[in-house]
């Protein structure tokens, strides 16, 4: 199991060293050595002329049975508003479905739901909604429990959910409890037409690497994909599908957890990852109080107030403003950073913003690779100028 | 109350740079490091412990040097440790990570409160955390920023989600992942870091655990790593030159021809 070198054919050459994107690889006494952290994607033993690395096949051969068949969405709601994201994973698993001829269903759990028909118009064939005033709230077990049993009952090939914080919470008991694969925060759904695998990519490594992943031999397919990272298609008005409602029989599900209360965060309902517009701060900012000069900026842009890790770290401005790896995923309209030098975590959050404005005093900082336009100056210069000119027509 | 906190051991990802002629990760200097989201797990289970008394038993799964994490766990208070490392173990996603660690569980015998890190900062799936719940068949809380209470075999705590906090209650025994939010860890004590020097750390491999290979490792793993590489960084954007007041107005010019504002 895993990976082997095999020391006759290796002739030290070390082509394979710098194909490692980890590493992982050294010569040590003219052969090669691999070293611990190896997840055998098989880089080295493409560059290796000499058959020399050997990666065991997996126990996985077994092809799934063609008796999975569909798309879909996990259509998440919260107080009866469907979220944002089921829209984008609706307008994404259409073209999903597409490509694999089959069907596009939306799974919809809760009480009084809105627009439920909204669902049919941005894509799915089939929208399977159990109303329950029990459901009303968000219920992990039940929950958890009426997906599990949905998927096994119609046998989906693939399942994608929002990486929402209910999300993130009970997808993954579903795929454990059906024990098949699950790809966190995937940024790239692809479909492999001639093996019908969904190729899912996704940063790993603190954004330092992509990684496309597959779930070979088990189903359905599972993934999470966070807020922001599709676009939501224009819907179509002509477009017909069903609504399937079915019944919540709860009878055998034994709920563990209560939610006895909820309190709103009102200061904290910073809504990033619905804004078309983000004003964000990072070190350069000096020091917390200059974020009011960001404050302004984005007040005059209807934008929404973002920040780098250390200042939330450090206190500058609380967390729900933090984009980036261990924040929030954002891709607005318009995003401009001000003083964010753009470290990779950083920029794993809203590199994928349709336009990036970086204003940093260093031209060398990393922001301004990913920028659509960038100045290069002091922004508390620049940022006055660019409120006064906003302003003014 | 018997705690038990899971530990990784990580690359600190902060500080990883890419060597842009070979297209790779500059490892050289890369300190391994306590995942930092578990130090917070761990913290917690300590101080669940001082409230209500019992042990805390850290658990990793990873390769022999992994035992750095368990000895600075011990250093910063658990009373336990437990390594769990087989060959057999490698190259496992969070489906078979999951599975490991629960059949170690299940071996410690007697626990409470098992408490993970909302996620990790390599591979940053926070899969383990609710998979580890749903193979031990146990309730399950996320994002926890606050316990509130412990008695009569039910927990109080606070979670934090998009819009606010839930007030959640849940049975014991259960699995629990934890926000940075909820605590300040400590730093080692001098009577802890002895402790650690001298602790007898168990390895469990996989034949200890009895598990089925089949279910370990990569072979256990649903998914699976087909290709990597680096994300494209360079947009060719346009950098502005000459009077800053004059590139001011050319942003803003260009914004308003794209109708962004």
């Amino acid at each position: 199991m895993g990976i082997q070198i095999d020391l006759d054919k290796c002739v030290g050459c070390g082509n394979c060293v710098p194909a490692c994107p980890f590493g992982l690889l050294e010569i040590i006494d003219e052969k090669v050595q691999v070293k611990d952290g190896c997840n055998f994607c098989g880089a080295c033993q493409e560059a290796c002329d000499y058959e020399a690395v050997v990666i065991e096949a997996v126990n996985q051969v077994s092809v799934p049975s063609d008796s999975h068949r569909g798309v879909w969405v996990f259509a998440e709601q919260r107080h009866s508003q469907l979220k944002s994201v089921v829209y984008e994973l609706v307008s994404k698993g259409r073209k999903l479905a597409d490509t694999l001829e089959t069907e596009l269903c939306a799974v919809c759990l809760g009480h009084n739901i809105n627009e439920v028909e909204q669902l049919i118009a941005y894509g799915a064939d089939k929208v399977y909604l159990i109303d329950s005033p029990v459901l009303a709230h968000f219920h992990e077990d039940l929950y958890t429990r009426k997906l599990v049993e949905l998927i096994q009952e119609y046998k989906p090939e693939i399942v994608v959910a929002g990486a929402t914080p209910h999300g993130r919470s009970f997808i993954p008991r579903v795929a454990a409890m059906l024990r098949t694969g699950l790809t966190a925060d995937c940024t790239g759904l692809e479909i492999d037409v001639e093996t019908r695998l969904l190729l899912q990519t996704r940063p790993t490594f603190g954004g330092n690497i992509m990684a496309t992943i597959i779930c070979q031999a088990k189903r359905p397919q599972m993934a999470t994909v966070r807020p922001r990272v599709f676009r939501k298609e224009a819907p179509s008005k002509g477009k017909k599908g069903q609504i399937i409602k079915m019944d919540l029989d709860s009878e055998g599900v034994t709920s563990s957890t209560k939610l006895l209360d909820f309190i709103e965060d009102i200061t904290e309902a910073v809504k990033l990852e619905e804004a078309d517009i983000i004003v964000s701060g990072g070190r350069g900012l000096g020091k917390a109080e200059n974020f009011q000069l960001l404050e302004e900026l984005a007040n005059v842009l209807g934008a929404a107030l973002g920040s780098s890790r250390p200042l939330v770290d450090d206190g500058w401005i609380s967390y729900p403003h933090q984009v980036g790896q261990t924040g929030k995923t954002v891709c607005p309209k318009l995003y401009i950073a001000c003083g964010i030098s753009g470290a990779v975590q950083h920029l794993a959050g809203m590199q994928t913003s349709d336009n990036i404005v970086a204003i940093n005093n260093d031209p060398n900082a990393p922001i301004f690779e990913v920028a659509t336009y960038g100045i290069v100056g002091d922004l508390f210069q620049i940022v006055p100028m660019l409120i006064e000119k906003l302003k003014n027509g | 109350m018997n705690i038990v906190v899971c530990l990784k051991q990580v690359p600190d990802t902060t500080d990883i740079k890419i060597d842009p002629q070979t297209n790779t990760l500059v490892r050289q200097g890369i300190k391994n490091i306590v995942n930092p989201f578990d130090t917070y797990a761990l913290e917690e289970g300590v101080r669940v412990k001082e409230r209500y008394g019992g042990r805390v038993t850290a658990i990793s799964m990873g390769p022999a040097q992994a035992e750095e994490v368990l000895r600075e766990a011990i250093a910063t208070g658990a009373d336990d440790a437990v390594l769990l490392s087989d060959g057999a173990f490698a190259g496992a996603d969070t489906l078979a990570t999951a599975y490991t660690l629960a059949r170690a569980i299940n071996k410690l015998e007697q626990y409470d409160v098992i408490i993970c890190g909302r996620q990790t900062i390599d591979g940053d799936t926070g899969q383990v955390g609710p998979e580890l719940a749903e193979m031990l068949k146990l309730s399950f809380v996320a994002y926890v920023s606050k316990i509130d209470e412990i008695s009569n075999g039910y927990m109080r705590v606070k979670r934090m989600i998009e819009d606010g906090y839930e007030v959640m209650e849940t049975p014991l025994p259960a699995v629990l992942t934890v926000v940075k939010e909820i605590n300040v860890p400590r730093l080692p004590s001098l009577r802890g870091l002895t402790k650690a020097k001298s602790a007898v750390i168990p390895v469990w491999t996989a034949q200890e655990l009895g598990v089925d290979n089949n279910m370990v490792g990569l072979s256990g793993s649903a998914t699976r790593v087909i290709e990597i590489f680096f994300p494209q960084r360079v947009r060719c954007g346009e950098i502005f030159q000459g009077e800053l007041e004059s590139q001011v107005s050319r942003l803003v010019d260009k914004l308003r021809e794209a109708t962004i504002v």
